[in-house]
Formats: C-alpha cells, structure tokens, sequence
C-alpha cells in the first residue's frame, strides 16, 4: 500500500510545518504559550493561524489543481493556468482594487470569485459542447492571454499611483495579514472544487490509453472536461481570491509526488494535494523568517523557486527524448 | 450474442462516409474487415464501439440497441483496441492491463474478480514477465502486447482492433493474430480491420470487403478472399494459391 504509506508521511509532515509556520515570525512564539489570553496567544490565533490554515488550502487547491490539469490534458508542462480561470480571477481583483472597491474586506474576493465565473462561462463559449482538447486548450490560452492584457490596461490606466502600486502589490501574491474571513470565504470553495478534481480519477487513468480508449470503455469525456474546467475553477478561483496569483506550485508539485507515488494520474491527486499545502505552507513560513527589509512576496518567492525547477525539468525532459 | 447493423449512415463535415450499409457478424468467428484507405472501416468500427453516433440507422447487440447502454454496459460487452497506441504516462504494465477492468469495476478500486481477470489477460499474452516494468521501457512488440491484454482484462463479448499489426514484426503479427484468433474460439467475436492481405487470407473467418462507404462483399472467407472482389476492392491484382500448410496464400502481384 505504497499510497496510503506516502499520504500518511505526508500528513506527518504537513503538520510538523503548521506548526513550525506557528511558531515562526518576527517573534517565535513556543507551543507552551499557544493557548492562553496574553498577547502571544492573539498572534497565534488571529494571525498566524489563519495564515497558515489558508496557506494550507491554497497550497492543496493549486498542488490537485495542477495534478489534475496534467491528467488531463496528458502533458507535464501543463498548470492551472492553462484554463485561464486564474488570469480572469485576477482580472476581476484587479478591477475592484482599480474602482477603489477594496475597502470592504468581501468585495476583492467576491470581484475575483465573479472573474473566475465570468472566464470559465467564456471558456464554455468558446469550446462549446465539443469536448475536444485542442479547442478547448487554445480558448483557455486566449482567455488568459486576454486576462492579462486588459489586467495589464488597467494597471497603466489606474487612477492614482496608489492605485497603480496596489495592483501589482496585490498581483504578487501573499499571505500575509489574512484574517478568518477569508479562511471562511475561500475554504468552503476550494473543499467544493477539491471534490470535483477528485471525483476525475478514474477517468484521467482511462486517458492515459487515448481518448478512444477511454471513451471506449465508458469514460463521458465531456463530463470529464466540466469535472475538470469546475474544480480548476473553483479551486484556483478562491485561491486568486484569498492570495493573488501564487505561481509554479501547480506545476512542480505533481512532479514532486511522482518518483514517489508514480505516475498513475489518479495515484497523483491526493499527495498533490498534501504537497502543495506542505510546499506553501513551508514557503511561506520561509518568507516571514528570512531577514529582508520588507517581507518578501510569497508569489514571487514561488517563483524565484519555480524557474530553475522548470528549467531542470525541460533538461530531464530532453535528456529523456534524445 | 449478435451484433448487427442495419441502414448506416455517417456523413462528416458534408462527406458521406458510410452509405446506407447493413450487415452482421458472429460470434465465434475472427472476421477481418478489409478495403483501401478512406473506404470507411475505421468509422464502422467507431460506430460499433458506440464512439460515434450515426446519423441514420443502429448498432444492435443482439436486439438491444447500442446508444440505449450506458458507457459502463456498454465497455463491458465490446472492447476496442484503438489504432494508435497511445501510453501517455510511464506507468506500469499491470497497472495499463488492470485499466481494461474500469467499465467492470466499482467506485473503490479493484475488487478480487478484476485481479483474476487481469492476471488471466496477462498470462493469455505472454505479459506476466512484464508485469513490473514501464511503459516507455517498452518495446513495440511488448507494447502491441500489453494492449491487447488491456483490452483482453475487461472480457468484452466482442473484442473490435483497428489494424493491430501495424509496426509489428512477422513473429509479432504471427503472435497477436494467433491471440485473437483463441479468443473467438473462445466463444467472443472478434472484429479486426487490416490491411495485409496475407495475413487476412491466413487468419479471416470471414471477411467484409468496404468500398466507397459501402460493403462490397461479406461472408465466409473462401467466398469472398476472390481475385475479383480484391480487383474490385484495391485495383490491385492478386494471386491465390494454398501454402505449405494448407491454408490460402494470397499476394498482391500489381496495381491494375
């Protein structure tokens, strides 16, 4: 039961890096005064713990996210991105911050939320009934492609310069200062859409043999593509909402979990998730500890971290194939 | 059990691919499906698997309708052994074999059944040593093989392969053939398009003859493997004669 061994290690793990990410910061607060009603308490419990409880979620989201964009679409390279959903999730973040709405905490969130919906409706559009993978792929690169520009409009349009270095602040991605609304708001959606990338296993096996194949033996590709465009949105839709854009994590991550767990598609959804949430978790305890001057943005963290790992794995890859 | 299909038609993108044709095969009986390319057994073999859907006529499983099963029904009487071999991650042998299982399989994984079934396709094409290794450490024949033990594993009633032999050696194509040819003595049909009169001629049952969308000819081999319908068929010519071991031995000589 190789699977069940790798889930529960990673669990293990996963809850010793909670608990670090508790105890780290600007101040180290030891398990011994977790529980209590001094000050140290409060940072704990209004501050780092629903960072690291939504750091958790996010990292699950976009780790199941990825592990399933990759079965699905067949292709190791592929993230959550390809879909679009997370460029017009944060086009319609971007939007609220561009109005000046972000003053009331539920409104960012909720113009994300309503980004993601708005890009998966033009996905639908798009792609229509057909249930073919390369329409499908090339409206997701178009949605997104245009997500960025009109993004990137606002931002050279923004009102004030404050507006301006709100946008791409928030573009960057971070966990930092999240409260328990948006725990509450983004973890009822990302346990929704996690049931619906789950709830694809099987059938993302069956595409292992081709299409044919797998239609063949009963596999509805069509319900297989709404499983995946539904969870890819909801889970990454609440993640743009709650954090911004948190790059790479979606792409490495199945990686990761591969040597281990193997590269059944179905065998990679649950150490994906488990993963993802250990990788941000961890990455962002990283970013609080590490003395710079500001705290460093875990987006581009990520991403500093993502880049060389792309670059290796391309070199695997073409050390494979020649 | 029968399969059957009366007044096909399949039009794609305004070509009409299949016109009109009704036939039926038996169980029991290797029938190879022959004719040149574009003549349209790939699109009957889609239309038996339930992959397409015609725009007139029916797929019948003796007197139920095909499009009336759901996918898993469906799965579990006819399997399909696709025409390009497709293993996109580097899995396992057992675990490609034990994917034919999923249209018989339950929501939790795979239950004792499956594993015999797996283990039976496995043994009835020579994969058991394989069972441990890679997909992409395989070679073409191995490949050829594992798949046909996927398809073996889910026990269709009918088992329907689109040009099984293509990139296989002599001794490979010898191997498969042999294997679908137990397994519709077996009791199964089996349905395979090919394209290697040869081979057609040594293996067939029967054979259906496409051309043009249309069933040129259909019945017990020695009726229809004629010169004339493979004129008719190829405009190529061919000479019939009986090999060493009694069976036809046919071979394309010219283009007509």
């Amino acid at each position: 039961m190789k699977g069940f061994r790798l889930n529960g290690l990673l669990v293990i793990a996963l809850v010793v890096v909670m608990m670090l990410s508790l105890a780290a910061g600007n101040v180290w607060v030891s398990p011994t005064s977790w529980l209590g009603d001094d000050l140290s308490a409060l940072i704990i419990m209004e501050l780092r713990l629903p960072r690291t409880v939504l750091g958790a979620a996010i990292g699950a989201a976009l780790g199941m996210a990825g592990a399933t964009m990759q079965g699905y679409l067949r292709n190791p390279l592929a993230d959550p991105g390809v879909f679009g959903v997370s460029a017009s999730s944060a086009l319609g973040a971007v939007t609220s911050l561009y109005f000046g709405f972000a003053v009331s905490a539920w409104l960012l969130p909720a113009f994300a939320l309503a980004g993601a919906g708005i890009g998966m409706g033009l996905l639908a559009l798009l792609a229509g009934r057909s249930g073919s993978l390369i329409l499908f792929t090339l409206a997701g690169v178009i949605l997104s492609s245009l997500a960025g520009s009109l993004t990137s409009l606002m931002i050279s349009l923004a009102p004030t310069p404050f507006a301006t270095t709100e946008i791409v602040t928030w573009l960057m991605g971070a966990l930092t200062d999240r409260s328990w609304d948006d725990v509450q708001l983004a973890v009822p959606i990302i346990a929704v859409g996690m049931a619906f990338l789950f709830a694809t296993g099987r059938s993302l096996d069956a595409l292992t043999l081709g299409e044919d194949a797998a239609r063949s033996m009963g596999v509805n590709v069509l319900r297989l593509q709404w499983f995946a465009v539904l969870g890819v949105g909801l889970t990454v839709g609440a993640s743009v909402a709650a954090a911004g854009i948190i790059g790479f994590v979606g792409l490495i991550v199945p990686h990761l979990v591969r040597p281990f767990a193997g590269h059944r598609p179905s065998a990679v959804l649950l150490p994906s998730a488990l993963a993802g949430a250990l990788l941000v978790v961890g990455a962002d305890s990283a970013v609080r500890i590490l003395p710079s001057v500001s705290e460093l943005r875990l987006g581009i963290a990520m991403s500093l971290l993502g880049a060389p790992f792309f670059m290796a794995l391309l070199f695997k890859m073409h050390r494979e194939l020649s | 059990m029968l399969l059957s299909f009366e007044n096909l038609s399949l039009t794609l993108r305004g070509r009409k691919i299949l016109n009109q044709i009704s036939g039926e095969f038996q169980p029991g009986r290797v029938t190879v499906i022959l004719g040149a390319n574009g003549a349209g057994k790939s699109s009957l073999l889609s239309c038996l698997s339930g992959l397409r859907e015609p725009q007139s006529g029916s797929v019948k499983l003796n007197d139920r309708a095909l499009l009336s099963l759901n996918g898993k029904e469906r799965g579990r009487m006819i399997g399909l052994l696709p025409q390009r071999p497709d293993i996109h991650w580097n899995v396992d042998v057992k675990t490609i074999v034990g994917l034919g299982r999923l249209p018989h399989s339950g929501r939790w994984g795979m239950s004792a059944a499956d594993h015999e079934a797996v283990a039976r396709a496995m043994e009835a094409t020579d994969c058991v040593d394989l069972a441990e290794r890679k997909a992409m450490r395989l070679s073409g024949g191995e490949q050829g093989r594992v798949l046909l033990a996927r398809v073996l594993a889910g026990e269709p009633q009918w088992l329907l392969a689109d040009e099984p032999l293509a990139s296989l050696d002599p001794a490979h194509q010898f191997d498969v053939l042999e294997r679908l040819k137990s397994y519709a003595a077996a009791g199964n049909g089996v349905i395979v398009v090919l394209h290697d009169l040869t081979q057609a001629a040594r293996f067939a049952d029967d054979i259906m003859v496409m051309k043009d969308g249309a069933i040129l000819a259909a019945g017990p081999r020695n009726e229809v493997m004629t010169a004339e319908i493979m004129a008719q068929a190829y405009g190529v010519e061919v000479q019939i004669g009986t090999s060493d071991t009694g069976e036809p031995l046919v071979v394309p000589v010219r283009r007509l």
